[in-house]
């Protein structure tokens, strides 16, 4: 699924990677523990997540996700913002539920990984 | 055999700051054209360990030595020490404080995915004056 067909159907705001719309991801994996995070061997990853912080941003590099979906209209402010536009990493905010956000994609055709 | 040696300082409570050296790690291992399987194992270990200097210690360094076939990753910090290791080595045991659960962290996941990434792993530690880990990764593709 395209990074940008993901922000459409979530209703989100595309916050940086306009250049990363046509990005395919397979899998995604719903989560505000970046621990778990980093136990996940998958490299066509979105990231779902309430958690809004600088570390989100360095898990998801290090996790080598492909893109952050950040739920619940969370804050991303600019220090998150500019660290995501310096790893290549797409952010797109919406205002709805992790569960909701999580179904919306599940039905579109984005993977679980287990 | 060539080695290339790094050294990183990393500040405790820093969370701004915290994966500055693992990112730096990444990107340098990518340049020298590393599989992007084991790029990922070495920073998952790396990083998780720099999250655990930031949380738990008071400073710490870095230090990564690189030769053609294998990482060598050793973070030594000065802090309170880990009183009981083969706890620590259990999942879902941590002593982590709520600013490091806000951040994510601090499930007790850290030590064990660390060891499961890594092809080498050590750990000392002495209460009251801190921690050392080793962790050795073959650049050559074996698994952990």
């Amino acid at each position: 699924m395209r990074v940008g067909d993901i922000c459409e159907a979530v209703k989100g705001k595309l916050i940086c990677g306009e250049d990363k719309t046509d990005v395919d991801i397979e899998y995604a994996f719903a989560s505000d523990l970046m621990s778990d995070v980093l136990t996940v061997k998958c490299d066509s990853l979105l990231l779902i997540t309430g958690l809004a912080n600088l570390q989100t941003i360095r898990t998801a590099e290090m996790s080598d996700a492909c893109c952050i979906l950040f739920v619940r209209n969370k804050t991303i402010t600019d220090e998150m913002k500019q660290l995501a536009i310096e790893s290549g990493i797409p952010l797109i905010s919406c205002s709805i539920t992790m569960f909701r956000a999580a179904g919306e994609l599940y039905k579109a055709g984005l993977k679980p990984l287990f | 055999m060539s080695v290339m040696s790094f050294e990183y300082k990393v500040e405790g409570g820093d969370f701004t700051r915290a994966g500055y050296a693992s990112s730096q790690v990444k990107k340098m291992l990518k340049q020298l054209g590393v599989e992007a399987v084991i790029i990922k194992r070495v920073v998952v270990c790396l990083y998780e360990a720099e999250v655990n200097i930031v949380a738990h210690a008071y400073h710490g360094v870095i230090y990564i030595s690189l030769s053609s076939d294998s990482i060598n990753m050793r973070l030594v910090d000065e802090g309170p020490g880990i009183p009981d290791i083969p706890r620590a080595m259990q999942k879902g045991f941590s002593t982590a404080s709520h600013e490091v659960r806000e951040m994510g962290f601090g499930a007790g996941m850290g030590l064990p995915n660390i060891k499961d990434n890594a092809d080498i792993f050590n750990i000392n530690s002495e209460v009251g004056k801190g921690t050392v880990l080793e962790i050795t990764i073959n650049l050559t593709h074996k698994a952990a």
